[in-house]
């Protein structure tokens, strides 16, 4: 039977495709990459690779500890490199206004009961649960793509970002 | 329904209508006729299209068979159409278009799919990885063809929504994804946190997806869905954007042909590959290839707000501004 590589990229190792264009404008597919995005970010920055209406693709770079922060719906983080570990905590006082929309980063560390943690590697998928505090820890550097909310501490850099020509 | 109850055809196959369209099939080919034209279709790319329309409730937007047949959904009633998206049908005006509730257009597909498809043919596998579509009628593959689609409500492996996939579930890892690193993340949950600590091993669930350019919902984030696909061979429709879509490969590497939405006028084509996120913009139309199965992250916006926003043309044509 045929032998198949699957090729994954990552921070040391990605090759970057691109638009090939007849009759158009490159802007228009805001094409990036992950790992190009997360080589050129601050730890635990929150670069926005995808934007729909106010849904954000977050690209982070996972690197030391994060702050802690909490979001008053389900974010997802996947893992695309490296290993990080996710810490979660039930707080004993609401910290976001449910109404909002995005994370919000917390002063210091909330008072709650700690919930668990789950130490995920490329592929794996974590939910951050609605209402609850979390923090990312990586020994290395890792990288993070976030499905999320537009929130105050979204970075929008698509002009260094995106294939302009 | 108005499913034509004519007899079967000397190969075995009926014959089925709704509204001004009739199909029929023999052993290598799908006639559709309307009442301004007729036109063909190999029958494998027929049952691939009409499985992924059937599957998918019509998606968003247009469904493109080919350069001439299609459907375009309006959440509610849905259109099926021939030239209406190809300039020299529309400047000869012999373009028909016939909109149908939405359940009449998908009763008479999935008729069809369950009369055409045969033993050992399935629409949505690779074609390395199935018999074939053509010849006489020989029995059927309803459990291929009826496969439901997932649709998470949280997450896959939350507890009580949509579970993960295993042997014993009956996934094996697909033959080109025998290399994807199967361990599950490490999860320490305190205790009555277990419903909520979750996590899941997402590549390694593609890894094992019996099924190609079907996506699937695996998280939502409100109406933020991402719906991660397995595609290998080409995406068999030719999809119409009625709004942004977001891809990100996660694996190996497509390439795109992207073409104007109404005339099909060649744009770009896009090359993506693992780590590369790319926008559809809202009025093009495109297809896929894949040479090697390959795992594709589609992110759609499901707001129920989007279909008035495009009828009112508030829907951005265009992912981001800068
Ligand atoms: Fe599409």
């Amino acid at each position: 039977m045929t032998q198949y590589t699957t090729v994954f990229g990552s921070l040391t190792d990605f090759a970057k495709g691109g638009v090939q264009l007849v009759d158009d404008d490159p802007k228009y597919y805001a094409f990036s990459n992950i790992f190009e995005v997360a080589s050129a970010a601050a730890p635990y920055e929150k670069v926005a690779v995808g934007k729909n209406l106010e849904y954000v693709l977050e690209a982070i770079r996972a690197e030391g500890t994060s702050a802690w922060r909490a979001a008053p719906h389900d974010e997802f983080a996947l893992v695309m490199d490296g290993t990080v570990r996710f810490e979660l905590l039930d707080p004993a006082a609401e910290l976001v206004d449910p109404s909002s929309g995005g994370s919000i980063t917390l002063e210091g560390e909330p008072e709650g009961s700690p919930m668990g943690t789950v130490t995920a590697q490329r592929g794996h998928m974590t939910m951050l649960p609605a209402g609850k505090a979390y923090r990312m820890h990586s020994d290395g550097v890792g990288v993070v793509l976030l499905q999320t909310i537009e929130g105050p501490d979204t970075v929008f850099r698509w002009a260094d970002i995106c294939q302009t020509f | 329904m108005t499913v034509t109850e004519a007899p079967a055809n000397r190969l075995g196959y009926r014959q089925f209508g709704v509204g001004g369209f009739t199909f029929s099939r023999d052993e290598y080919f799908v006639t559709v006729e309307w009442p301004t034209g007729n036109h063909q279709m190999p029958v494998d790319h027929w049952l691939r299209c009409v499985q992924r329309d059937v599957a998918w409730g019509f998606f968003y937007g247009i469904v493109n068979f080919d350069s001439v047949i299609g459907t375009m959904n309006h959440y509610g009633t849905v259109d099926m159409f021939a030239g209406r998206f190809n300039e020299a049908y529309r400047r000869a005006e012999v373009d028909y278009n016939e909109t149908f509730d939405h359940d009449e257009l998908l009763g008479c597909f999935k008729a069809m799919l369950s009369d055409w498809t045969n033993e050992g043919y399935d629409p949505f596998a690779a074609p390395l990885e199935t018999g074939s579509a053509f010849g006489p009628s020989s029995g059927s593959n309803d459990d291929a063809v009826t496969r439901r689609r997932v649709v998470a409500d949280r997450m896959v492996g939350v507890p009580g929504d949509e579970p993960l996939r295993s042997d014993e579930s009956g996934f094996p890892v697909n033959r080109a994804f025998a290399d994807v690193d199967q361990d599950e993340p490490v999860i320490e949950a305190e205790p009555g946190y277990e419903g909520e600590v979750c996590s899941f091993n997402l590549f390694a669930y593609l890894s094992r997806s019996d099924v190609t350019w079907n996506p699937s919902v695996v998280s939502a984030c409100k109406e933020s869905l991402y719906c991660p696909t397995t595609e290998e061979f080409t995406l068999p429709v030719i999809h119409g954007n009625d709004r942004v879509e977001w891809f990100v490969q996660l694996s190996d590497e497509i390439q795109w042909d992207v073409e104007d939405r109404d005339t099909g006028a060649k744009r770009a084509r896009v090359i993506m590959k693992a780590g590369d996120v790319a926008a559809m913009p809202a009025d093009i139309r495109h297809t896929g290839y894949s040479p090697k199965r390959s795992m594709l992250l589609v992110w759609e916006n499901g707001s129920p707000r989007i279909p008035e926003m495009i009828a009112k043309g508030e829907a951005p044509v265009h992912p981001v501004d800068f």
